[in-house]
């Protein structure tokens, strides 16, 4: 495996757990929570209980995790595969993160001004958004104690 | 208020989920454009005796509706969270409550020369975009087809975000009722938030709302979205007057014309908790929905990144062959 290639590996792995957090800390700030439990009142993180702000960051924390995971599965397509095979813990992380994304999707057109849902649809991607996330910080935890990373076996 | 247990909160979700999986493809299809008829008031303050018909209809027909809270109420933590119970201030009239969804807002204004008392009914301004609605984290407060912004009292856990980010802070938060009461009553939510449903239900059944029905003085107007800004405008350049509603926050389905400037009338209203200015407002959420702008370009930029560098790998190596 040349040195580019695991460089890049480990700055993407970077972003992503940087990203994820973001994401993470950003949406769960979309809960009136941080004021109530006195996590905004630490000085330097007022902001987490400003919620149009942070709603801002997790439009654009959104659109990095779009075009980090759209830029890795066009590299895995167009080269990865050759080189690597993905763990079962991998799909169980995509197959979660494609739920996260595709609900965010319809969080983002449930806010534009000309699309309304109906009831039972707007309750399941509200709750199932936050569940999926939930979902897969628990599985990213188990993921860590049993020490399964995304790789299977490099080829 | 129908209590919603926490079986069959759970039961109601997981159906709604179960009914979005198998209908798959169907999905998009639920989404709808804003219907083009949906339905604005048009609020002529100068015609507002202030008599509170008005309140008094809103309040009896929507009584049905109020919060009847169970005491004693859970104990909350931490200590900040702070109950908020009107339900022993059911009376009260000279502001938003959980029991007044409607009120009837002064102000003494001069008008060519003449000190003029003005009266006018204050209540949700239903937005085109509410913020309320888009930001609930919880999918309890949403907009109808027909332009109303409702919370559903079966949802709503009561956590006050939808008045923090309404640009009138209209919402107003009774605890002791609702959802949260079954969930984690101490560590979570705080009961129900209560606004203007524009009485949907009679909307429902081809009524007007009570509002609008009881008024002897004709001061709101009902209609299709498009022909009350007409009527607004109509009506503002009969009086010479000004329109607020029509682009604040982005367009609300409320126009109130008034005879004088709204800076004025703003300036003379009692403002606070329960009782909304008419300040200039802008679109609040104008950030997200030029946002998305970006969110839609982010995949494209992924792929073509990807697909670059590996040209240019494949470059290289055919080049060092």
């Amino acid at each position: 495996m040349s040195r580019d290639f695991l460089k890049e590996r480990g700055i993407i792995k970077r972003a992503y757990l940087l990203i994820l957090f973001g994401m993470g800390l950003t949406g769960f700030a979309q809960m009136p929570i941080f004021k109530r439990y006195y996590i905004a009142d630490i000085p330097g993180l007022g902001w987490l209980a400003d919620f149009y702000f942070t709603h801002f960051l997790h439009y654009l924390g959104a659109a990095l995790f779009l075009a980090l995971s759209f830029y890795c599965v066009t590299a895995y397509l167009l080269e990865g595969r050759r080189r690597f095979s993905l763990s079962s813990s991998a799909y169980v992380r995509i197959a979660l993160l494609l739920a996260i994304g595709v609900t965010g999707v319809f969080r983002v057109l449930k806010n534009l001004p000309d699309v309304l849902f109906s009831p039972g649809f707007t309750l399941f991607i509200d709750i199932s958004h936050l569940a999926f996330m939930m979902l897969l910080m628990l599985a990213a935890l188990f993921f860590r104690v049993v020490k399964s990373g995304w790789i299977a076996s490099e080829i | 208020m129908k209590p919603l247990s926490r079986r069959s909160f759970l039961k109601a979700s997981l159906a709604s989920a179960g009914a979005v999986a198998a209908s798959g493809v169907a999905l998009p299809a639920s989404a709808k454009g804003a219907d083009p008829k949906e339905l604005a008031t048009v609020i002529d303050i100068g015609k507002c005796i202030g008599c509170e018909a008005c309140v008094d209809a809103c309040q009896e027909v929507n009584s049905f509706k109020f919060p009847e809270p169970k005491r004693p109420f859970p104990k909350m933590y931490p200590k900040r969270v702070k109950v908020q119970d009107w339900s022993d201030k059911r009376e009260v009239r000279d502001r938003l409550t959980p029991y007044t969804w409607l009120y009837i807002q002064s102000a003494s204004v001069t008008v060519d020369g003449e000190e003029l008392d003005l009266t006018f009914p204050r209540r949700c301004m239903h937005c085109q975009n509410p913020p309320c609605a888009d930001l609930c984290p919880w999918g309890a407060a949403r907009k109808l087809e027909n332009g109303i912004t409702r919370i559903d009292p079966d949802i709503c856990l009561g956590g006050n975000k939808c008045k923090m980010v309404c640009p009138w802070e209209i919402p107003e938060r009774q605890t002791g009722v609702g959802l949260y009461l079954d969930l984690a009553p101490a560590f979570a939510g705080n009961g129900v938030m209560f606004k203007c449903d524009r009485c949907y239900n009679r909307i429902e059944q081809g009524e007007t709302p009570a509002c609008i029905e009881q008024c002897p003085e004709d001061v709101q107007t009902i209609g299709p979205r498009d022909e009350m800004i007409k009527l607004a405008h109509a009506r503002a350049e009969e009086i010479g007057g000004y329109i607020y509603g029509e682009t604040e926050n982005g367009g609300t389905n409320t126009f109130y014309v008034s005879p004088v400037p709204f800076e004025e009338l703003s300036a003379a209203i009692e403002k606070g908790p329960g009782r909304p200015h008419f300040d200039p407002v802008k679109d609040a959420m104008a950030d997200a929905d030029n946002l998305t702008k970006a969110l839609m370009i982010a995949p494209i930029a992924g792929i073509a990144a990807a697909a670059g560098r590996f040209y240019n790998q494949a470059k290289k190596i055919g080049g060092e062959k």
